[in-house]
């Protein structure tokens, strides 16, 4: 008998928090305030821990019914909760480094107005984020989904006051709602073909379900719109745009959020759903080429970009790309293990950006820094750590993530591993270009204070006023914690997954085997269009075996290579010879143009989509249709009725002579039609 | 009390009307008071249905009966016949609920007239309950064009700088809908005659009666369609479908804040209503009728696009919430022309949460005319700073109306979509899109009066919400959560009024019979719906 570990808690406690902080906390103390929300998401965290202590001795997957929630016909769905290796790995990244990001923001967020607000507003996100991760059906998950964009939306637009923050919070809301779109078609198809949208029970439908080929059937249909939705929610082609322009958000919110937890959540989906997508090859192989387009397409434009958010936010959606690779050629082990990774060193660097952006005084053109790296050591060094995770240097946990997603990418096509490669290089070039521009050379801001409050941020938005008179400074202690305990994270967490080939075991791969492996197709896929012969994952190891240590080895050099090359060429363009990116943009000038604008992208969508909505709207459906034609044809007949009326209203003259000449007229009329009818 | 009990909803509130005709009216106070003590009343005195009505959730058939055919006018068979199914008891509940905090929300918002304002909100609220209770068509008719007269003065005399145009159109529109639809009725009466030689205008007779015109070899299938389109253009216009919505817009920006409340919250479900209750059970193949069905299917999702395309490009706040109502309303008809037991029971309680949300939003919009008397949005900007409790109260009504999980309106238009998707995937995939507009319209209005800096100097000095206003949203906030998270008790109560019509409608629907066991639907992939045994009563009797 499994024990009952009341699950419900880990996602109810924060909530609680964000119940307390919403009504009571405007008349709190900042220490109150900050008191309530980290202990009710520390609480969190320890259930969640105490939950990974009892796990051994779980039956696998553990379901706990809290209550009922949806009776319709036939249909049920219950707020019930649901642990597997899958959602308890991911339980103790939101859990943890959500408790980090609420730590950091003590400090980082001390200054603001609405403290309180923002701490609500977290706290409602770790609810959401924790129901999504730990529901046991569809339905509880797309309360989560929808409402982890609810509070990426408040969080975006926090410093609300600010035109470009508000408006950015409700293009997130509203391209997610697209991808919803998605989401919710696959809900109804799934309703009404299984009746069940528990995930047992779909998983259990679709496992006895043959794997669709060309022919592509339901499950395939699922999958793309499954796809659809998850695009959206992990900002993949064509839905990304709104991942850029949530950086106005304040920074802690871009690391929790639109970092380690809330943007993955698609990859947990598809993950998640991994029985449907194996038996649907052509979804499959949408997500890998979605994944693929999307990591190379966002470290283009990641190269040119000046702001630091705004690299790190194309970094984040090119490293998501990579996840989705993963995903799509099957290795969904690899994929969560980079999600794991992901979270560490990307919730690192956003952290430590946001440490850089405090410490200067709310400045975040990278153009307008350099030399940091003796004024705030700590943040320096932790963030070295983190780009160097991220580039993929060997040791560090980013690089065995990414290795063996580019392996598993390569056994599918090589085609994938080619562009992972590729992407691996500029990840590494523009990492380490953000290192060099930031903290090497000289400081290339203004110090006097004067200038150094930012023209478009509200002026409470930023920390900085006071601290700008003092200059340039480290963070506080509260904010440095976190920052070292991710850096010690980004070293250690991938040798939980050492592949064979470097002597490991891979025990991250192994402890999701269950969730992976019971269910994964008997049959393999029979042929495959281009890169599509994704192997079952029974034979990983088999494939390690035979194809060789060597080979994979070989190409673990390449892709440590390529991050090297990376390097060297940020810190020969960066550091050595700083007059030569101008001029290598000058020579380029269109090509340089066009990805400093992201490709023309977001002018693209407001030409194709929102300006036709919105003037069709306005033109052709209210002015046209609906005053023009509608109501103007009302108008007009009552105004007939009205001139006939007026004009009948004559022969009411009171006359008695004209009355005489009506009835007689109205007499010959009738006799006229007797006679007519008569004679017929 | 029980065998009265919907007599005496019925006329508190008249009998408040007329209380108040014997108050000076200069003693303004008395006047408020007296108002709101029976509306309050009213609202209370229908809360002892609520246990009573959930005893009896699976019986088949109306309870709460009073009079009996025949018994007002007998000379021409109408009757004094009230009655109450799951689907008029939750609509009763909201027109007692919105009826007390429409009233309330007036206290400082009317000024002149005082007297007349409040006698004719009191006929309004008798006429409303009427509508919903009636089991005999003459009566239903003499409520549904009795409540008419109260809201056209409303808007008229209470409204706005186009009271009169507003207040006509609405008065005519609706006036030309319902002449089709007392020709159809004599119709049927005659018909009831005809088949049974009795005259009688009880709507249970005509039950029996009035499906059979379409098998009738004296009339047939375009009879049949003639009067079902005759009930359709009344309804239709209540609704209102595209393109019969016209009117709303006028009348909603014109009239008071509470007739607001009650033309959306209440006054609009008359037409999905009269869907349910007369369009569906008389005329069961008609509904069923391919063309039919697709053009009601198409008019729907026509109004859930179009409504919130137009809603989006509006510069006058409550213009904004009126055509998002039909956005709303068009959802609710394509749950109603689904004609599956998902389908019919999402469309009621949509009803039932677009009267909880654009009742609150309307009420929301007030709040800020009371205090400014402007709505245009451009008037606005920066009012979260000034007014933050408002401006969190409206959040989570506008989350509420846009469908977000946890909050009502994802429950009605998950279980719409649902309904809708088993049918046909196409008719489903187009309305999502109408979730995806709403987010769009909301936000961006929540975006332009709520966020950003203040920018309009007269806005600086605006007072946040009173407690008498905080007073009006927590029922409606209340509801808002409660069906978001608890809907169960809702589909219950409408299981069996649901299955009977699908059963009407579609004989032999899988489920709606009341002898399949759900518990069996965890055999083999099944797209069927199956449906608790009606006798079964899992929950036990209370």
């Amino acid at each position: 008998m499994t024990p009952d570990l009341h699950l419900w808690l880990i996602p109810v406690l924060p909530l609680i928090g964000a119940a307390i902080n919403g009504f009571v906390g405007r008349r709190l103390t900042r220490q109150a305030i900050v008191t309530v929300a980290i202990a009710f998401c520390g609480a969190s965290f320890a259930m969640a821990l105490y939950v990974a202590l009892r796990f051994s001795g779980l039956a696998i997957p553990h379901l706990e019914t809290l209550a009922p929630w949806i009776r319709a016909g036939s249909f049920q769905a219950d707020f019930a909760f649901y642990v597997d290796q899958l959602s308890l790995v991911m339980l103790l990244v939101v859990t943890g480094v959500g408790l980090l990001i609420h730590i950091y923001s003590i400090g980082y967020m001390w200054e603001e107005g609405g403290f309180y607000r923002f701490f609500c507003y977290l706290n409602l996100f770790m609810f959401f984020m924790l129901t999504l991760v730990l529901a046991s059906n569809y339905l509880l998950m797309f309360i989560g989904w929808e409402g982890v964009g609810l509070a990426s939306y408040l969080l975006i637009g926090f410093w609300f006051t600010k035109d470009s923050a508000a408006s950015a919070g409700k293009k997130a809301f509203i391209v997610n709602r697209i991808g919803d779109f998605g989401f919710l078609i696959a809900l109804f198809l799934m309703i009404k073909h299984f009746g069940t949208l528990n995930f047992d029970r779909v998983f259990q439908f679709a496992a006895s379900m043959s794997v669709e080929n060309a022919t592509a059937g339901l499950l395939t249909a699922i999958g793309l719109l499954l796809m659809v939705g998850a695009a959206g929610k992990s900002a993949q082609i064509p839905l990304y745009v709104w991942l850029p322009d949530a950086m106005e958000g304040p920074t802690p919110v871009s690391a929790l959020i639109h970092a380690a937890t809330m943007v993955t959540a698609g990859v947990y989906m598809i993950a998640r759903s991994h029985v449907i997508f194996e038996r649907a090859p052509t979804a499959l192989m949408v997500v890998a080429i979605i994944g693929t387009l999307t990591a190379l397409f966002a470290a283009t434009i990641g190269i040119a970009q000046t702001d630091i958010k705004k690299v790190l936010a194309y970094s984040t959606i090119s490293q998501l790309g990579y996840m989705f690779l993963a995903c799509g050629v099957a290795a969904f082990s690899a994929g969560i293990f980079h999600l794991m990774t992901h979270a560490f060193f990307k919730g690192l660097l956003f952290l430590a950006a946001g440490s850089v952006i405090h410490a200067v005084g709310g400045e975040q053109d990278m153009r307008k820094m350099g030399g940091l790296w003796r004024k705030i050591p700590w943040t320096w060094a932790t963030m070295l750590i983190a780009t160097c995770a991220i580039a993929g240097i060997p040791g560090l946990s980013g690089f065995f993530s990414k290795d063996e997603i580019l392996w598993r990418a390569y056994q599918a096509s090589w085609a994938y591993w080619l562009v992972g490669v590729v992407t691996a290089f500029l990840t590494s070039f523009y990492m380490f270009r953000l290192m060099y521009m930031t903290f090497a050379g000289e400081y290339r801001g203004v110090t006097s204070d004067h200038s150094i409050v930012q023209e478009q941020a509200p002026a409470r938005s930023r920390p900085s006023a006071a601290q700008a008179h003092h200059g340039i400074h480290e963070s506080p202690r509260v904010m440095l914690i976190p920052l070292a305990i991710l850096a010690f994270l980004s070293i250690v967490g991938g040798w939980i997954g050492v592949p064979g080939s470097l002597g490991g075991s891979n025990r991250f791969d192994r402890f999701l085997g269950p969730v992976f492996r019971a269910t994964a197709p008997a049959v393999k896929p029979q042929h495959a269009a281009p890169g599509e012969t994704a192997p079952p994952e029974q034979t990983t190891e088999g494939l390690e075996s035979h194809t060789g240590r060597g080979t994979e080895l070989a190409f673990t050099g390449i892709s440590v290579f390529a991050a090297l090359l990376g390097l060297y060429l940020a810190r020969l363009l960066y550091l050595r010879r700083p007059a030569l990116p101008e001029r290598i943009a000058a020579a380029l000038n269109g090509l340089y143009a066009a990805v400093a604008n992201k490709y023309y992208v977001d002018e693209l969508y407001a030409t194709l989509f929102v300006h036709p909505v919105v003037e069709g709207s306005k033109h052709i459906l209210w002015h046209g249709m609906d005053q023009g034609v509608i109501d103007a044809t009302l108008d007009n007949s009552a105004d007939a009725t009205r001139h006939v009326s007026d004009s009948l209203r004559h022969m009411q003259s009171g006359n008695l002579r004209s009355y005489a000449g009506w009835v007689a007229a109205g007499a010959a009329v009738v006799i006229a039609y007797m006679v007519w009818t008569g004679t017929r | 009390m029980h065998s009265h009990i919907l007599s005496i909803i019925l006329f508190i509130p008249l009998a408040g009307a007329l209380l108040l005709l014997f108050v000076p009216k200069d003693n303004k106070d008395a006047i408020r008071w007296i108002a709101n003590i029976f509306a309050l009343a009213g609202f209370l005195v229908s809360l002892p249905l609520v246990p009573w009505f959930w005893q009896q959730r699976f019986e088949p058939g109306f309870k709460f009966m009073e009079g009996g055919p025949n018994s007002w006018i007998p000379s021409i068979g109408a009757g004094y016949v009230l009655g109450i199914d799951g689907i008029s008891f939750l609509l009763i509940m909201l027109t007692t609920l919105l009826g007390w905090v429409s009233i309330l929300s007036s206290w400082t918002a009317i000024e002149n007239r005082l007297k007349e304002y409040y006698v004719w909100f009191l006929v309004l609220q008798t006429g409303m309950l009427g509508v919903f209770m009636a089991l005999d068509f003459f009566l239903f008719f003499v409520f549904w064009e009795a409540m008419l007269v109260p809201m056209y003065l409303l808007i008229g005399i209470w409204g706005g700088p186009r009271k009169l145009y507003a207040a006509i159109k609405f008065f005519l529109y609706t006036l030309f809908g319902s002449v089709l639809m007392l020709l159809a009725v004599l119709f049927l009466y005659f018909y009831n005659y005809h088949q049974t030689g009795e005259y009688t205008f009880s709507i249970q007779a005509l039950y029996k009666t009035a499906p059979n015109i379409f098998h009738d070899p004296a009339y047939g299938v375009t009879y049949a369609i003639l009067l079902f389109l005759a009930f359709f253009l009344a309804f239709a216009i209540k609704v209102p479908m595209f393109p019969f919505h016209t009117w709303l817009p006028d009348a909603h920006v014109e009239a008071p804040t509470a007739g607001s409340v009650i033309l959306a919250g209440v006054l609009l479900k008359m037409g999905t209503y009269g869907f349910v209750r007369f369009s569906l059970p008389f005329f069961p193949d008609v509904a069923m009728h391919p063309k039919v069905r697709g053009w009601m299917i198409t008019l729907s999702i026509i109004g859930i696009v179009y409504g919130a395309l137009v809603s989006l490009m509006q510069k006058d706040m409550k213009k904004l919430v009126a055509y998002s109502s039909v956005s709303h309303l068009g959802f609710c008809t394509l749950g109603i022309f689904a004609l599956n037991p998902a389908g019919l029971s999402g469309s009621v309680l949509q009803q039932i949460n677009h009267g909880i949300s654009t009742g609150a939003l309307f009420l929301i919009v007030g709040i800020l005319y009371e205090r400014r008397h402007t709505r245009e949005i451009a008037e606005y900007g920066g009012i979260s700073n000034v007014m933050p409790v408002y401006a969190t109260i409206t959040m989570i009504m506008f989350l509420s109306s846009m469908g977000l999980p946890l909050l009502n309106g994802f429950v009605g238009e998950f279980t719409i979509l649902q309904g809708t998707f088993i049918e046909n995937w196409r008719w489903a995939a187009w309305a999502v899109t109408g979730v995806i507009l709403a987010a769009a319209y909301l936000l961006w209005l929540y975006q332009r009066v709520f966020f950003g800096t203040i920018t309009n100097p007269k806005n600086e000095k605006l007072h946040d919400l009173t407690p008498r206003e905080i007073l009006t949203f927590v029922p409606l906030i209340i509801m808002a959560f409660w069906i978001g998270l608890y809907p169960k008790p809702f589909f219950q109560i409408l299981e069996q009024p649901v299955n009977q019509i699908v059963q009407t409608v579609r004989p032999g629907y899988p489920g709606t019979a009341g002898i399949v066991n759900a518990s069996t639907s965890k055999g083999a992939p099944s797209t069927q719906v199956t449906v608790r045994l009606a006798t079964e009563k899992p929950e036990g009797k209370q």
